[in-house]
Order: C-alpha cells, then structure tokens, then sequence
C-alpha cells in the first residue's frame, strides 16, 4: 500500500505542480508587466514623423482624449562596444532636457540620467550593457547622424517601452547586437538639425478616450509633418512582441496543465477504483460486524482525502518553485526590472477542486460498487470468475502455448476494461512525453526551412535610410564579398474590411538568388511581376485569397495609398511580411529604384574585414549573419526550450512510472495468490516474474502505438494553439522523440517490473495456502 | 519397515516471534518416514502439524534440528534448491486447492508436468482421479470435490516422490471426502509414493500404515495398523 499511495500523491504533485507552474507564471508574468507599465507610464499611442517644430506639441495636447505628449527625437545609429568587432544597432532616444520623461519613463538600474549640459551622456539599455559587460564610467563609440562620437555611459536603464528588445526585423533578441541608448534632447537634436524639433511623440491618452479618433486627428496634424501613421500600444513592437509571447505563453498554460491534470485526475480514479476494489474482503468484513455503507465509505473518502491533500500541497508548492524558475527565464527574455511573483487563490482552489473530485468520484463509485454487495457475497472473490479461452488462442497458436504464457492473455483478456484503463494511461503518459518534445524538433524544422530554403544569405545589411542602387555596387566591390543582391523593405499598413495589419513589404528582385519565395510544398516560386503576394498567415488574419483586392498604405515617403491585388500566398513560418517585384514596389512609393539594404554572400575568413569596413560606412546602419541569427536564436530559445523538456520529461516519467507501477502492484495484490501457489509447486521466482511481468510488459508494449499516435494528436493541437504572428510551429515529431518517449515509458516498467520483482521473491507461500480465495 | 528412511526428522523445533511473544509450534520433533508408506498425521488445532508438513515440503524454515530427504538436508538447503526440490520430488494437496483460476482442470495438470522431469500425461493424471471428462472445465465450473481432484492429479501428475496432503478432505463433505481419499490410496498403493495425510478426523486414521499424533508442538505417539481400512468402509 505504502508505495502505492506514493505513486498516487506522485501522479497528483506532477499534475498540480505543472499546472499551478504554468498559471503562476503566467499571472507574475502580467501583474509584472502591468505594473511596470502603470509604475514607468507606458505610452498609449505613438506616432513618427520626418520633422515638426516643438510648438505642435500644443496642438497635440489640445486633441480630445490627449492626457499628456512627450516630444522627443529618435535616430538610429551605429555603434562599437571596446573589443566587440561587429557593428552593434542601435536605437538613440532623446530624453528631456529637464527631469524626467513623463511617458515612458527609465528605471535607472545603475547610475544616473545625463546631464544636459553635456554632450557625450549616455544611459544605455540593461540588456545591451549586461551583454558587454558595461557599466557607468564605461565608453562606447556611435556614428551620429555620420559623425564618430565617443559616448560616456553614465547609466544603466530598463523602460516599459523596450521589454522586448528587438531589432525590426529580426526573429529574436540579440543584445550584444541591438542597444537602446538614451542621451540628452538637445545632443541629439543639435547632431540631427532638430534644435525646436521633434520627429517622434508618444502619448498618454485619457480614460474613456476615444482611440481612432484621436488617432485620425493626429494623423491630419502631423500629415503635413511627415507624419508616419500613429499606432497603439498592440502596435508598437515590444508590446506586441510581449503580447504574442504572452498569448502563447497563456495558451501553454491552458493547455499543458488542462493535459496533466487531466490525465492525472483520470489516473487517480482509475488508481483509488482499483485499489478499493482489491479491499473488498476488508470492506465486507466491516460491514458484517456491522458498519453502515455510509461509514464505510467516510473511511476511504477520508484516506483518499488525505492522499489528495498532501499531493495538492506537494503541488502546489512545487509548482511555485518551478514557476519561480520559469518567470527567470522569462525575465532574460522580457526586460522587466522587478519580478511579482504571485499565486491567485482561484489557481489553487481550483488545481484542489479538479483533483479532489475526481478522486473522491473514483473512490465513491469504488465503495459504492463494492458496498451495495450483501456482506457475504463481498466475501467472495470478486466476479466474474469464469474464464474462456481466449481469442488468441482459439487462432490455433493454442497449442504451442506454455500455461504460464495462458495464464498471462487469458487474465489480459478477462478484464478488458482493466487491461484497456491501464494502456490508456500508459499512453497517455507517453503522449504527454511527446507533446513536450517536440517544439524542439518543429523548431529545427523551422529554422531548417527559413534559412536553408528561404533566406540564404551569410549576412544582410541595413542601411540608414533609402539608397541608390550604387551602395549595392560599393558592397560588391568590397574584399570578401561574393555577391549583393538588393533589399528594399517599405513600412505599410495593409488594410481589408474591418482587419489591418502593419507590417512591411519587401521588395524582391526576380532574379535574385539569395531570398526566395516558398509555396504551401515549400518549393521556391517567382515573385509575380505585378501585385502583392503574402505570408499565409497574414492572409488569413487579412481575409484575402488571391484574386482579392488588399488596401496598402505606405507608411514613408509621400505615404500614397494604393489597392493592389493579392498575387499569391507563401508559406513562411518566421515572421510576418507581404512581398512584392521591386520595381512595382519602388513604383508603388515613387522613390525611383531605391533600396534599403543588402544581402551578402561572403567569404567567412574574411568576415573581421567585413564589419572593420562596414563600421566605417556611414550608409550602413547595422549587419546581421545568419549564423548569429540562428545561433542567437537557439541560445534565447533553447533555455525556455530545455526547462519545458525538462518539466515535461520529469512529471511525464512521474506519471508513466506512478501509472505502471500502480498497475503493477495491484495485479500483484490480484495475483498474489495464484503466483505463490504456483512457487509452491515448484516454479522459479524467474518463471513465476515472467508470468507477472510479461503481463505488465504486454500492456507497455501495446501502449507505445496509442501513446504515438495520442501524442501526435496533443502535439498537433498544441502546434495550432502556439501559432502567433512571430511564427507558426510546424507539426515535425522526429523519430528521436517518439524513440525518447518509448525509452522513458519503458524504464518506467523496467523499474516498476524490478521492484515488484523484488517483492514477488519474498511471495510468503505458507501465507497463500492458507487464505481462502 | 527394512526400508531407507525417505525423511529423517531430528530435534525440529519452529518459532515464530511475533515481537515480544513467540509461538513454539514445534518442540524437538523426531521422526523417520519410510518408502512407500502412508502416514496420517492427527491432532488437535494449532499442534504444529501443518508447520511440519510445510517444514517437510520444503516450504518453510525450520528455527532448529534437521529434516533431511533422501540424506539431503533440507534445512540446510537455499533457496533454489527447495524450489527443485518441490519442483521434482513434491506433490502438493492443499485444503483450499489452489488452483489457478485461469486454467482448464488439463491446464492446472499442465503448470507442473510441463516443468517436471519424468511426468505422465495431464489426461492420464485426470483419469486416475476420475475426472477425465472433464478436461476442459475451469475450476469455477467444477464441485468442491472435483477441484480437490484435480489438485490430486495436479499433485500426482510429475510421479513425484512424496505426496503431502495438508487436509485433502477439510472442505469437503464426507461422501466427496472418500472419493478423494481412494484416488490419494490408489496412488500409494500403485505407484508407492510415500504419502503424508494432514487431517482432524481420527477416522480417516484408520487408512494408514502408520498414525502420528501431535500435540502442541510435539508427538506424543506413533500408531502402526495392522490391519488397513479401504476409505470406502471409513464414514464419518
Ligand atoms: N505465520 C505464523 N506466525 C505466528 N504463528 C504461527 C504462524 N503459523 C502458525 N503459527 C502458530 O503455530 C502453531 C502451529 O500452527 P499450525 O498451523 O502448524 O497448526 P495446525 O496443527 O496445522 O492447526 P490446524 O489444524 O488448525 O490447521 C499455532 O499455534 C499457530 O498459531
Ligand atoms: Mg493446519
């Protein structure tokens, strides 16, 4: 009994711990995250523009809804950290010349803000400056606006407006590679021509403030200020980075613990059935002296009780543990400066609801169905006795079967529903050990697709802002560049019925050979000469099918709008984007044969060369090489990727072995009897194991096929649920991983078989001739 | 009695303590047993016979003294060799059968004499007890006494050296009981299995070559008949 109540808690802590795990995350992950946006006065809308004189901002703060405006400036630049040989992006924000920002405003983790006065304060991102090692005191140089400037770091800060610090365009954080840097209004304006100026604002708006139309107000002010379109929150890029994680992170937190706790509630049942059933005997004899069912069964709904209340517990506070871990790794990824962790009572009510219920059913029917026999027919063994030949062996391989070998499909076969519960849960266990592995086989999947088939470029290049196609010729003139083929992205706003999307358009060129276009069978296609073609997944958050007309707006420039028709979808599974031939899409924004950066096919032993030189080009805003990508790719996911495994793997085996071994023991406890007989007449503890095990070793293999395919089912739900704007998972389960999960499920019998192995040698035999069956 | 001793039982004593009580179930028990003969052990509840029986069939330990089967001393022996012991040289009856379940009346017959060295054929073995008919049912289909058969055949069904019985007829009424009592004495005789008889029933005594009685823990006397009483002409 003892092991078994302790693989009953096991079942019940495994499934408690994951749930309350995730949901605990979850909710410190929000309340983190809402708390530091009220705390550091995250913006409500944002809006850039080309240039407008300080004195719009009275304008702005006169529009219906506008509670506050920061005006500010914000450049892009370049910059090299010490040592570090790769150009580093960065993203240069003005901070007010006095006190602080009143929107967005820094957590100062170290230092202080710069001083107006001088020119060469900076205060730099945390994530950036923890990458490099950079604290106050520290230099760094910039090209701003051309010019080299040595900075002086005076500080180290985190702001709600950069939780997710990530370079458009790129797949995943790279702070050694992106900074946020903020300086002095006036050393900015005075290095951009924007003394009395400002070429970005963010607003608080009031409560209750009508959104768009404020919006459209905005717009037609800034109209005749370059104004780029404004945005909410959803809108802006580290927020709706956060979202997307967030949303995903939400969907795994429904669905991993709703799987656990729902196959750890089912096991219970099945556990407590089956462990009141072989006490039958005592439950009788309880009542022949003359307990009431009533009392009777208040004594095992007490026991089970007693057993949920420690698993919940165990849970609980495992989970919080667990979850405290997991809201860390998190928190490498999301730039908060503070974690609140909290557990909501509604998540523990409601994990010691589940599993208390469904325990307690099990237990009631469990009594029930033994407590309605007559006290003496309870005596008796439990029914049905009668044994038949089985199907196996009316297919005439009867004959060559041992008794032993008889005795092991004839019990199978006798309680099919006993057999049938058993592999269920062995399977499910296994699907559950599956469907926590596979992200990381979707995501080699992916990575495999996007850069191999896709983007084949060693390094692309971003210039600062829209050049001639004589930059691409400078690039390919240079030492260790084998080829530059143009790239030309254009913010847009696409628009259809009652859904927009902001994204970009990129502009291919037909005969480049490095970007390619993948159809739904991943084959390349050609970018259509005229039209606009898609990612898949815009199209569907778009409506659109090919054919359709889609609403472009131009985000840059002279901001035309034009309808153009949806040429095709592609399949893609990184990111969101539309795609057109470059000279359409250069005809489109009327900015003549334009680009806006290039990819390199290059040399790798002369990359040092490469970024000595791209540093020093002015036009150059920053590089990215898709070996770094991908490496920095797998280095942010593969933590989050390795602990999920992890979890996933330890509570799965727990479950696996809580599962077998209970399965085990009871049949022990079942066949008890027959087997200590069977030692008397003389059969070995090997002969006597093969009879016992073989059946526990029929039920495991017969599991491993339903628990694959169980665990495809989970895992494709889970791929669909995980899908975002960020990427789409593809469904891909390695062999390995079915292989893994094979393996855990069978060491989990090995063990379960071994230890009741042990316990079958010390069968007591003078015991078994004793008993009455 | 010329005959080899088939069990030699010298000073056996059995304890069993329970914490602070220990329960002497034997005390120095003496006894040879011969080739061929059947002896019935008789006494009263609780007076060790069982524990003998299980001490002699090699399915229990003995806390002092020696049995020893065919020289080979049995409380010496491991683990191992008492289950090749049972395996090849005991025939086992018990009160309450023991069959399994899950098994025809042949198949029960089969889980020994497919592991057995020298065994007859599981119908045969059936025959003899008066059940070959009855080949194919399982122990729920079949009466008290019939499963009580079949654990005979079951028992006899390996030639095994000895045959302990404890209480064949326990469960038994009596009608069912001599049945089962001439298939046991029809194997002695025929087969000359030296056979030991577990029973409460001083009758049933009257079968025997020789008639042991035990009392608390020890035997107090050893009866030879001179005359043997077929089973038939018992009643009780
Ligand atoms: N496993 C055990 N633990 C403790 N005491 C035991 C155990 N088995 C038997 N005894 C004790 O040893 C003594 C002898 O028991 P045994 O079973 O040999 O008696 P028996 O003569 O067969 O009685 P019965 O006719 O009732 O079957 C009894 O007092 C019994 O209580
Ligand atoms: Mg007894």
């Amino acid at each position: 009994m003892k092991g078994q109540v302790l693989a009953i808690v096991l079942i019940i802590v495994s499934g408690v711990s994951t749930y309350v795990m995730f949901l605990s995350t979850m909710d410190s992950l929000t309340l983190t995250r809402d708390a530091f946006y009220r705390e550091y006065g995250f913006a409500d809308a944002f809006v850039s523009l080309k240039r407008a004189p300080e004195s719009i901002k009275k304008r702005i703060e006169e529009i219906p809804g506008v509670q506050a405006v920061e005006t500010r400036v914000v450049a892009e630049v370049k910059l090299k950290v010490r040592d570090f040989g790769e150009p580093v992006t960065g993203r240069l924000v003005s901070l007010p010349e006095r006190g602080e920002p009143r929107i967005n405003r820094l957590y100062l983790r170290n230092g202080r803000l710069p001083d107006p006065s001088r020119e060469d304060e900076a205060v730099v991102s945390e994530a950036f400056a923890e990458a490099h090692g950079l604290e106050p005191g520290d230099e760094a140089g910039a090209v701003i606006n051309g010019r080299w400037r040595r900075l002086r770091i005076v500080g180290v800060a985190l702001s709600p407006e950069f939780v997710m610090q990530v370079r458009p365009g790129a797949l995943s954080p790279d702070y050694k590679r992106y900074a946020i840097v903020w300086m002095g209004r006036k050393a900015i304006a005075t290095a951009y021509g924007m003394d009395g100026a400002f070429n970005d604002a963010v607003i608080e708006m009031t409560q209750g403030a009508r959104a768009h139309e404020l919006m459209a107000r905005l717009d037609g002010l800034l109209a005749r200020y370059g104004g780029l379109g404004s945005y909410l929150r959803e809108d802006q890029l580290s927020h709706r980075f956060l979202n997307e994680e967030f949303k995903q992170l939400e969907r795994s937190a429904t669905i991993f613990p709703a799987i656990f706790i729902g196959v750890a509630a089912f096991l219970l049942n099945v556990v407590i059935t089956r462990i009141v059933s072989t006490q039958r005997d005592q439950l009788a004899a309880l009542k022949a002296f003359g307990y009431s069912n009533a009392a009777v069964g208040a004594h095992y709904v007490k026991m089970v009780m007693l057993i949920v209340a420690v698993g919940v517990i165990g849970g609980v506070l495992l989970g919080w543990w667990f979850g405290g871990k997991l809201a860390g790794i998190y928190m490498v990824f999301y730039r908060f400066p503070y974690l609140k962790m909290t557990l909501g009572p509604g998540v523990v009510i409601s994990v010691a609801l589940i599993t208390g219920l469904s325990a307690l059913a099990g237990a009631i029917f469990a009594v029930r169905r033994a407590a309605v026999l007559a006290p003496a027919e309870a005596l008796r063994p439990e029914p049905p006795a009668r044994y038949s030949r089985s199907l196996i062996e009316r297919f005439s391989l009867g004959k060559a079967l041992s008794q032993p070998t008889r005795m092991i499909i004839r019990s199978l076969e006798r309680r099919p529903l006993k057999s049938l519960l058993s592999i269920t849960g062995i399977s499910m266990s296994c699907a559950i050990l599956i469907s926590g592995m596979f992200s990381g086989d979707s995501i080699d999947y992916l990575i495999d697709v996007q850069f191999k088939r896709s983007q084949k470029e060693d390094m692309s290049v971003t210039f600062i802002e829209p050049s001639s196609w004589k930059a691409l010729y400078e690039l390919q003139g240079m030492e260790g560049v084998r080829k530059s083929e143009p790239l030309r992205a254009v913010p847009v706003r696409l628009r259809n019925a009652n859904s927009s999307y902001r994204t970009s358009i990129q502009g291919i060129d037909p005969s480049n050979t490095m970007q390619k276009l993948l159809d739904s069978s991943l084959e390349p296609v050609d970018i259509p000469p005229r039209g606009i073609v898609l990612t898949d997944y815009l199209g569907e958050m778009l409506g659109v099918r090919p054919g359709d007309m889609l609403t472009v707006e131009v985000l840059e420039g002279a901001r035309p709008v034009a309808l153009l028709p949806v040429a095709g979808l592609v399949k893609q599974y990184i990111g969101i984007s539309g795609y057109m031939d470059i000279d359409s899409l250069n005809r489109l924004t009327g900015e003549g044969r334009a680009i806006t950066g290039s990819l390199l096919a290059i040399d790798r032993e002369r990359i040092g060369a490469i970024y000595k030189k791209m540093i020093d080009m002015p036009a150059v805003a920053g590089t990215a090489v898709r070996a770094d990508e991908i490496k920095n790719f797998y280095d942010t996911q593969a933590e989050v990727l390795l602990f999920f495994t992890f979890i996933a793997t330890l509570l799965a085996s727990t479950i696996a072995f809580g599962v077998i071994y209970n399965s085990a023991r009871i049949a022990l406890s079942e066949r008890n009897r027959e087997l200590a007989s069977l030692r008397v007449l003389g059969y070995t503890k090997a002969e006597i194991s093969y009879i016992f095990l073989g059946e526990l070793a029929v039920l495991t293999l017969a599991s491993l096929p339903l628990g694959f395919v169980l665990g495809h089912s989970i895992s494709a739900y889970i791929a669909g649920a995980l899908s975002s704007d960020l990427y789409r998972v593809p469904l891909v389960i390695k062999t390995d991983t079915y292989a893994f999960a094979a393996a855990v499920v069978l060491a989990s019998a090995v063990v379960s078989g071994l230890i009741v192995r042990y316990r079958l040698g010390r069968l007591d035999l003078v015991e078994a001739l004793k008993a009455r069956e | 009695m010329a005959n080899e001793a088939v069990f030699s039982i010298k000073g056996l004593t059995k304890v069993y303590r329970m914490g602070e009580v220990s329960v002497h179930a034997l005390r120095g028990v003496d006894l040879d047993l011969y080739d061929g003969e059947l002896v019935v052990f008789l006494g009263p509840s609780g007076s060790g016979k069982s524990t003998l029986l299980n001490i002699m069939g090699g399915l229990d330990t003995a806390t002092e003294g020696h049995v020893s089967y065919r020289g080979k001393d049995l409380t010496r022996a491991g683990e191992a060799e008492l289950t090749g012991y049972r395996r090849f040289h005991v025939g086992f009856v018990f009160q309450f059968y023991n069959l399994i379940p899950s098994l025809t009346a042949k198949e029960n017959v089969a889980v020994v004499t497919e592991i057995a060295s020298k065994p007859m054929r599981p119908e045969d073995a059936l025959s003899i007890v008066g059940l070959g008919g009855r080949l194919d049912h399982f122990p729920a289909q079949l009466s008290g006494g019939e499963q009580q058969r079949v654990a005979i055949a079951r028992a006899i069904s390996k030639n095994p050296d000895v045959l302990l019985c404890d209480e064949p007829t326990g469960a038994l009424d009596s009608e069912t009981g001599i049945v089962v009592l001439e298939a046991l004495e029809r194997i002695n005789r025929e087969l000359h299995t030296t056979t030991a008889i577990i029973t409460h029933n001083s009758d049933i005594a009257a079968m025997a070559d020789r008639v042991v009685h035990l009392s608390n823990g020890q035997i107090t006397e050893v009866a030879t008949n001179s005359v043997k009483k077929p089973p038939r002409e018992i009643h009780w």
